[in-house]
Formats: C-alpha cells, structure tokens, sequence
C-alpha cells in the first residue's frame, strides 16, 4: 500500500539548498486508512453479512394474546408482539442487503455502460436506468411477479423475486450515485492524470477512485436505508413474511389493528433513523476528502 | 449629557438628516472583542469617514447601526430614537421589540461592498421594491422616484438590466439609488468601492459626491480612498483594535497623523 | 413473447386509473409542498420550540417507510383517534394515501426548501434588512424567488418518487390505476386469458410517460427562470418614462 517510500523522497528534495539530510515522509491520513472511518465501516459490513447469512427465514407469526375488545390501545398486547415484529423486520432487513449487494454491484455495471464512448451502449443503459428509476418498484414487483408466473420451468421463492427486484430498482440509483461519484472529480485531476502520464490503471486506482469514493459512499448508504424502506412492499405484493406481513397477519388473527401497525411503525424508526445517523456522521467524517 | 440626547427627539427632520450617538458599545463575536466602550457622535448632515486596517471594527460600527449584527451592550441613538432600545414610562430603558427597531431603522440605508443587489429583479425592480412593499408607495409613483433615482446616479438605460448584466461600477450606482428610495436620513457606506476595478471606482465616487453636496443626509463611509475622504469628509475617524484612536477634519488627520498607529496605517495605505 | 398491445376497452379502463392516480398525486403535491415550506422555513427558526418540532418531523417523514405510514393512516388511526378527530371515520383511502403521500413528501422538500435557504448569500438577506422588508417579505421577494433555481430540480425528482409512492394505494384498499389494472388482471385470470404480463409492462410504460412529463414540466420551469434572470428586454421590460411594472 505504501507507494512511495523514503528513498525516493531524498533525491527530489536533493536539488533545494534546504533539503533537510533525514526527511520522514509522513503518511496523509486517507480516508479508507483512517480507523475512525474504516473500523465502522467494516463493524457495518460484517453485521450485514452475518445478517443476510443467518437467523430463521420462515416464521409463524401468531399472537398467543386475547386482548380485550373494549380498549383502543393495550401496552401489554403492543409489548406482547414485539417479538414478532422484530422477526418480520429481520426479514425485510435481510432482503434489503440482499438486494443491496445486487444494487451495488449491477449498479456499478449500470454506471460502466453508461459511461461508455459507443452511444448504441450508453442509449440503451441510460434509457433502462431511467426506465426502471421512475417506475413505481410495486409495479415492478407485480410485473416481475407475474413474469416468473408465465415462464414455464421457473419458479422462484417470492423473498428472491423480492430481493430481485429490489436489487435491480436500486441497481439505477446506484448507478447514478457512481455516475455522480466519478464526474464530481474536477477535471483538472483527470488532466493531471495525462499530464504525469499516468497509466490507467494508476489513474483509477490512485487518482479517481479514491476521490470519488468518499461522494459516492454516503449516497449508497441513503439509498440502503430508501431500499428498507420499500422492502416492506414485497410483504403487500408477494406475501414475503416481513415486517409488514407480520402486522397484517396479526390484523387478521386478532382483529385488534391498532398495535401491529403502530409497533411496525415505531420499529421501523428504530431501525431507520439510527442508520440514516450512522450515514450522516459517515458523512462529515469522510467530508474534507470531499471534492 | 443624556438627559438633552433623550428628550430632543426632534432633530430627525421628515426626510432630513438625523443624528446617530453611540454610547458604551460593546461587541465582540465569541472571544474577539471587536468594539469596545465605544462613544461616538455624528451630528445631522454630517459626513464622517472611518479609516483603520482591518479587523479594526470600522466595518461593524456600520453594521450594528443598520442591525446586522446585535451589539452586546451599550446604546445607538438615530435621530434620537433609541435604536435597540424602548424607553419605559419611568423613563428607563428595556430591550426593544423588533417592532420598534423595524421602525427606528427605516430612518438607515446602507450600501454594501459587495452590492448585494437582488438577481433576479432589473434594476428599477430592485429600487422600487422598498418604496412599494415597505413604504406602500403606489407603484407608479414608486416608479417615478425609481427612475429619478436611476437619472441621479446615471443609470437611467440601464433600468431594465438586471445585475447579471451590468459592470460593477453600474452595479454599486444601482445599489446606491436602491439605498436612497426609502429616503434615509442616515446613509451608511461599507467600502463601496473595495470590489471595483480601478477603472470603475470613479463614477461611483462621483455619485457619492453628488450626494453629499445635497447634504439631504448624514453621511457614515468606510472608504480606504484617502483622496476622496480628505475631499468630502467632514471629520475622519480612525479606528484600531475596536477603539477611536484619533479623529479631526481630514486637512488635520490626514496631513499631520499625531497617532503612531495612524501615521504607520495612512503610510501603509499611501503605498499602494 | 405475448402481445403488449391491449385492447381499447382495456386502455380505457387504464386511463380512468391513471386519472385516479395523477389526482392523488395532485393531492400530495399540494399538502406536500406545503410542509415543505412551512417545515423547510420552520428547520431555519429564531425559536428553538419550532426548530425542534420541524426537525422532528422531518426525522419521522423521511425515517418512516410510505407503505407503513399509509397502512397505519388507514387502519390505525382512524380506530385510535376516531374519538377525538371524528373527521378521520370514514374518509376514503384515497385522502388518507394523500395524507401519507404528502406527508412524505414534506419531509424531503423542506431539507430542498432549507438547504436552498442556506445557499442564497448572506448578503442577499443583509440587503433586505437594509432596505427594511419584513420576514415574511424577504422570503417571499427575495430569498424564496431565488432560491426556487436551486429547488427545482430536486423538487422535480422528489414529485416523480411520489409519482411512485402513488401504486401503493393499490394494496392498501384504495382506487388507483395499479389497482384497476390489479381489478383486469383478476378477471383476466378468471377468464383464462393469458397476457397478464402485458399488463403490468403498459402501467410500467404509462407510468415513465407521465414521470418523463412531470420531468419535462420541471425544465420548462427551469428554463423559464433561468430566462428570468438573465435576458428581460423586450419581454416584461418596463417602458422607461410610465407603465405599469412588471410582475415579481
């Protein structure tokens, strides 16, 4: 990782009269070799991955509760089905990062095509990615749904249509964020690049990337949070057992409404407000490499 | 002393000079004092130039008096109205509401360095929008005054420009005429110049002249123009480190500095 | 591949669901808009009380998913609050899915409306001191004129996101054009006829049609503004000796 060490500092000091004889040549505080950024950013990461690896994937949701009919609002039934809850909201949580890894990665190939020189590749991506950014993902869900339906010898898990589609709904905001990332490097790095002669691979590696990274980072990170916000969705139009299906399913257990939507509502916040935080601080953490 | 300031509330004529008197003001932001015990007094239709190198406070004197900034203490009297301040009917005084400040400081125009013109207006849009939405002058009559305005400071075909058209120098004229339709009897002048190509900083100053021999109006500039200071101040102020250190007619202060600190800024400033 | 081309009858019963649709969008707009202002203005208070509310509530707005929040509008709250807001009975989903919509949407514009504050120079809001305007005057003829060039755009995005927002309704017991085409893909499949695929592929296009319209309205508007600012003769220039002004 170290690219220049300290022999080759001295001879391009050599010809100043005031080269001090013993120069250390300190390493600048990147933000991927800060651990105040890397460390939660890894935390982060692992927590999604063993998140997306584990845990029971197939609950029965059923309340063991008998609440009266009389009362609008019981706290012992909303405390009764937290439990549950909390099972839907894993598999929302967990079809979410599923389809973010999708988004993440196809979006980058999104990006890619539509950057490229020939316009009978960028056209098309970029009339795709508009296409499916402002189309409603219920829609698409319903559509991708139905085209699983009438494919004869494909059947698929509706978690996965979920993640699919989710996957590939983000995959377009994705690739903007990319786009975004890389086109905020002024262009006066790009002509330093040629300037030194830089290769490309050490122009990516070196130059670009490591300055659009820090733009294009937060924004992923919003997009994962708008992502769990539509996960639910998928609950409505494919009957995945999230967090959503979990309160419909007590609704029609119970008849007592009130508890499972608003207990749905307030984990959701819980989940949702502390990662938009998390990104935020990501955010000013990361902001002086910002361009 | 204050028992004359208070009471002779007259010497704000309808649309004439007014007096502004500063007593004790403090202000400081965080840990930088900026002003300090500052006492000073312009009489009505006077024209009074404040010079020091920056930092010195000159600027924010003009700023607390058009209450861009709060000062932290003490009090500013314009036409002997107490600007920040209501008197009770014991006499004493409290904070005042921003009712009574709106209203004192309708008597105060100020034109900025950077001219601060509204983009997206022409220019007779920008001077009409005081008279019309603050002072409810009907927009025709509004329009007459603006385009006296505009033939005063020479930029009559030029009233349909918007900033993003016009020079600099067009743009301070316009921002002058802009600060003279609500009819000031205090005019304060923040380094109208200091933006300006060199080129251009004569017609501004020409304005400013033309101004001040109507004498209509008192009269506050920071200016780092000695030429044009010595020409139509009537008394100069030099500032350093939030106090007044020296001040006397221009012919005086500016000749024959007795401050080591004023001789070695006018020095400073003589070799540009 | 199946015929995408439906039949008239079918495109018919498609265009009295998108007019459902664009009114509940119209609805959202409005309300959403709305909380933008006050909201947005509201984030850049003198009072830490109004601050504080208008923070929260920007927190809630973008923090809660919109299917939640409108499952909760229409089977929660008017059980939970019908007592004391009898006007929350009874009200069709499609005004409580405004609700949601708009509410939604206010979170996200008023961070477009605070942060298009924000960016207007100091100098700007100084001079409107020195001239003496009122609060609600600087806004209106100063800041919020200009800082509506930095608000469109995104606004333009966020009104294609509730576009979007809009098909929720569908699931949730209310009339849209999802849910007619939801109503023709169950009578289709009742009848046997297969192509429910082209369906859902023609609502995905009409739904582009109307973002790429909503899209083109935003530049136009854009457009006009940029207009504003730099070029006025000959348009609303004001004749030199008397006329009548032109417009803020």
């Amino acid at each position: 990782m170290a690219d220049t060490t300290q022999e080759e500092t001295v001879p391009a000091a050599a010809e100043g009269a005031a080269a001090p004889a013993q120069f250390e040549l300190q390493q600048h505080h990147k933000w991927y070799r800060r651990p105040d950024v890397l460390i939660p950013v890894i935390l982060v990461v692992l927590g999604l991955a063993i998140l997306a690896t584990t845990g029971d994937t197939s609950p029965r949701y059923r309340s063991q509760f008998t609440p009266g009919r009389e009362v609008r609002f019981g706290w012992d039934y909303f405390f009764h089905l937290v439990p549950q809850m909390l099972q839907g909201l894993y598999i929302t949580a967990r079809a979410t990062v599923l389809g973010f890894l999708i988004a993440a990665s196809l979006g980058l190939v999104l990006a890619l095509l539509r950057r490229a020189q020939k316009r009978w590749v960028s056209w098309p991506a970029a009339l795709v990615i508009e296409f499916v950014r402002s189309t409603p993902i219920l829609v698409q869900m319903f559509f991708a749904q139905a085209l699983v339906r009438a494919t004869p010898g494909i059947s698929l898990n509706p978690i996965v249509i979920l993640f699919l589609v989710l996957g590939i709904h983000y995959a377009t905001y994705a690739s903007e964020a990319y786009r975004a990332g890389i086109n905020s490097v002024p262009k006066g790095q790009w002509e330093a690049s040629i300037a030194l002669n830089l290769g490309p691979w050490t122009k990516w590696t070196r130059v670009i990337i490591p300055q659009a990274v820090p733009n294009i980072l937060p924004t992923l990170g919003n997009y994962l949070v708008a992502a769990f916000k539509d996960a639910p969705i998928g609950d409505a139009v494919l009957s995945t057992a999230g967090v959503l299906f979990f309160a419909d399913w007590i609704r029609a257990d119970d008849f007592r409404p009130v508890e499972p939507y608003i207990l749905t509502g307030v984990g959701f916040l819980l989940v949702s407000l502390p990662a938009a935080w998390a990104v935020r601080r990501l955010e000013e953490r990361i902001a002086y490499e910002r361009t | 002393m204050n028992a004359p300031d208070t009471t002779s509330a007259v010497d704000i004529s309808p649309k004439g000079a007014a007096s502004v008197r500063m007593r004790a003001v403090d202000k400081s932001f965080g840990s930088l004092t900026v002003l300090s015990e500052l006492d000073l007094d312009v009489e009505p239709g006077e024209r009074v130039v404040i010079i020091g190198p920056s930092g010195s406070g000159k600027t924010t004197i003009l700023r607390v008096t058009m209450t861009l900034e709060r000062i932290d203490a003490g009090t500013i009297q314009v036409g002997g109205q107490h600007l920040y301040h209501e008197e009770t009917a014991t006499g004493a005084l409290k904070p005042a509401s921003e009712k009574h400040i709106r209203n004192v400081r309708s008597n105060i125009g100020m034109v900025f360095q950077h001219f601060n013109l509204f983009p997206h207006m022409s220019a007779i849009e920008n001077v009409m929008l005081a008279p019309v939405k603050v002072h409810g002058t009907p927009r025709q009559e509004a329009q007459q005054l603006g385009m006296e305005l505009l033939a005063k400071v020479g930029m009559v075909e030029h009233a349909n420009h918007t900033p993003g058209q016009l020079s600099g120098g067009q743009k301070q004229r316009v921002a002058i005429a802009r600060a003279l339709a609500t009819q000031p009897s205090v005019m304060l002048f923040d380094e109208v110049t200091s933006a300006l190509d060199p080129e251009l900083v004569g017609e501004v100053l020409n304005v400013l002249r033309d101004i001040a021999e109507e004498g209509k109006t008192t009269m506050m500039l920071v200016t780092h123009e000695m030429g044009f200071a010595r020409e139509i101040a009537d008394r100069v102020l030099m500032f350093d480190s939030g106090r007044m250190i020296e001040e006397g007619p221009p012919s005086e202060l500016l000749s024959n500095p007795q401050h080591e600190r004023t001789r070695s800024f006018l020095g400073a400033v003589a070799e540009h | 591949m199946e015929d995408l081309l439906l039949t008239p009858g079918q495109y018919a019963r498609l265009y009295n669901g998108l007019r459902a649709t664009l009114q509940l969008l119209g609805q959202a707009f409005v309300l959403g808009i709305f909380l933008s202002l006050v909201v947005g203005v509201g984030r850049l208070s003198e009072r830490k009380w109004v601050r504080a509310i208008s923070f929260g509530f920007v927190e809630f707005a973008r923090g809660i998913s919109s299917i939640i929040l409108l499952f909760i509008l229409v089977i929660a709250i008017p059980i939970l609050l019908g007592d004391i807001f009898p006007w929350v009975l009874g009200q069709p989903v499609i005004v409580m899915a405004s609700i949601a919509l708009g509410v939604n949407m206010g979170g996200y514009g008023a961070e477009i409306i605070r942060g298009s504050i924000v960016a207007i120079p100091k100098g700007q809001t100084e001079a409107t001191i020195a001239l003496n305007l009122n609060p609600t005057q600087r806004l209106r003829y100063v800041i919020l004129p200009q800082a509506m060039r930095i608000i469109l755009p995104p606004m333009g995005n966020l009104t294609i996101e509730i576009l979007k927002g809009t098909a929720l309704v569908a699931v949730a017991g209310g009339y849209d054009m999802m849910r007619e085409v939801r109503n023709m893909e169950a009578s289709m499949l009742a009848e046997g006829v297969i192509g429910v695929t082209a369906l859902f592929v023609n609502a995905l296009i009409i739904y582009f049609i109307v973002a790429q319209v909503i899209n083109a309205l935003f530049r136009f508007g854009e457009r006009a503004l940029d207009r504003r600012f730099e070029q006025r003769e000959g348009r609303s220039a004001i004749p030199l000796s008397v006329a009548q002004p032109g417009g803020n």
